[in-house]
């Protein structure tokens, strides 16, 4: 095709981005937050086993080794913040396998910054403050929503308490497929994204909070006062109908990391996925002691299709993937 | 045939769900923040022409369709089945059943080549041009001088359709017609 060659963004279309971008800069400048550059390579990679990573290798001083291309800039920063480095922020080049769609490029820029001291709540005001920086409109006012409280009101059950059997047949039919033998987190997921999540950022910006402890990924975990079910110490961030940022209070147990990094590789070899390295390295930080804190990672890339009001992500990046 | 997963899901991909050929129509990746990824796919299935909206989990695999489309020409009906006729040159025939012609039967006309679908060698879908000409077999008469704006009224065409055409059109007349609103175009 003879069109091919050409941009997925107008011109105009980049020069807006840029001036976004330095938006970014200038909100983080502007409240002592450093920015750092860290490598798009790793000896480890992500282990969370709905990432697919992609992953290559290199010729260095060790010889012939796999390196891992990240899928977000999370296992660096942290031993940035190990070793002292207090509050930063990254523009960074993340990779996620067969990520493909209207929202979706395999190759990404996540906007990611840690909060050494910060709790949950004061990382949520940030992440709002930043938003409407880089709208430069106001999305309406900030809620707080529980996770729990959605699917009570969207479809009458408690998420985690109902049984599985009736999650197993919302989720059917909500998707038109068979759900019979899926697990309570699939079940939860298909229905967050299909019934829930369209509804969500609508004349506000919605903050998702206290996901099922399952779902944890890199975040602590903390009681539900309601009942002392566990919940993950996390926040989801949606503006009109789309998952804009994804906060923790971020795990510093270099025990607890290690046995939830096992844990995905078990049940990556139960799914026929490929093992992912671990990153030993951050490890050892968390083990010589991270500060307590909170960070985020934010989809620049969603954030400026929202502030221009563009329908596909491939029309805020200069060559999307199938033109790269 | 071939297995296509749900990252070669394209518009006009052809394949089999439910034991019935579907065109795939849209395709939407579908993640939640941490978690398992599906495929939200809209489907035309090409007997019934009903669009399903079905979810998939991404990965899965559906098997494709041996679905072809040709160009043929009407040539006649015999009562039963309508006779098309490849226009490659190989003068080789298909017989379509009523069913399969749907709303098409209206649009009928001799010499027209229509778009026929074809699931393991078996006509299941014809679909018209866009536009076609065809001849006012009946209408009321037309109204003298009245040519600019104002009014229609229903005709009868050739191939058995009714379309609403302005009061200046006469019986007789051929009209082009967009076979996809069913509205009248102009004059031939």
């Amino acid at each position: 095709m003879a069109s091919d060659w050409q941009p997925t963004a107008t011109l105009e279309t980049l020069r807006e981005r840029a001036r976004l971008l330095a938006e970014v800069r200038a909100f983080f400048a502007g409240r002592g937050v450093l920015e750092v550059e860290t490598p798009v390579l790793g000896h480890g990679g992500s282990t969370d086993v709905h990432l697919a990573s992609l992953c290559t290798e290199a010729t260095t001083p060790a010889g012939r080794e796999r390196l891992w291309l990240q899928t977000s800039p999370e296992f660096h920063m942290k031993r940035l913040l190990a070793a002292g480095s207090g509050p930063i922020f990254q523009l960074a080049r993340s990779f996620r396998d067969g990520e493909v769609g209207r929202r979706h490029n395999v190759e990404f820029t996540m906007l990611e910054w840690y909060r050494p001291g910060f709790a949950l709540d004061e990382l949520i005001e940030e992440t709002a403050e930043l938003i409407r920086a880089v709208l430069g409109r106001d999305p309406g006012p900030l809620r707080r929503r529980r996770y729990r409280e959605l699917f009570r009101e969207a479809l009458g059950r408690d998420p985690f308490t109902a049984p599985l059997a009736e999650l197993q047949r919302l989720a059917g039919d909500a998707g038109g497929l068979e759900m019979s033998d899926a697990s309570r987190d699939d079940c939860l997921d298909l229905l967050m994204s299909l019934t829930i999540e369209p509804t969500l950022g609508r004349g506000g910006l919605d903050v998702v909070v206290d996901y099922p402890a399952s779902q944890a990924a890199l975040a602590r975990r903390h009681r539900d006062p309601e009942d002392g079910a566990w919940v993950a110490s996390r926040f989801e961030v949606y503006l009109a109908g789309l998952e804009l940022a994804n906060g923790y209070d971020e795990l510093t147990d270099a025990g607890e990391q290690r046995a939830r990094f096992a844990e995905d590789n078990a049940a990556r070899r139960r799914l026929g996925l490929p093992e992912v390295d671990v990153d030993e390295r951050l490890l050892t930080a968390l083990a010589h002691g991270m500060p307590a804190g909170s960070g985020v990672a934010l989809g620049i890339d969603r954030l400026v299709q929202l502030a221009l009001g563009r329908a596909d992500v491939a029309e805020v990046m200069a060559f999307a993937t199938p033109r790269c | 045939m071939a297995n296509y997963s749900t990252n070669e899901f394209k518009g006009g991909l052809k394949v089999m769900l439910d034991g019935d050929p579907c065109t795939i129509v849209e395709n939407e990746f579908v993640k939640p923040g941490k978690g398992q990824a599906f495929n939200r796919v809209k489907l035309r299935n090409l007997i019934t022409g009903r669009v399903w909206e079905r979810t998939f989990k991404s990965g899965e695999s559906l098997e494709g369709a041996d679905v072809l489309e040709l160009e043929m020409e009407y040539l006649y009906t015999d009562g039963d089945m309508w006779h098309f006729m490849k226009t490659d040159g190989s003068f080789e025939q298909y017989a379509v059943e009523k069913k399969a012609l749907g709303d098409t039967e209206k649009w009928l006309k001799e010499q027209v080549p229509y778009t026929v679908t074809l699931w393991n060698d078996n006509a299941i879908a014809v679909s018209p041009p866009n536009f076609i000409e065809l001849e006012v077999v009946e209408t009321d008469p037309g109204l003298k001088g009245d040519t600019a704006q104002g009014g229609s009224k229903p005709a009868t065409l050739s191939s058995g359709a009714v379309v609403r055409v302005p009061l200046f059109i006469n019986q007789g007349e051929v009209l082009k017609v967009d076979t996809r609103s069913g509205e009248y175009v102009s004059r031939a």
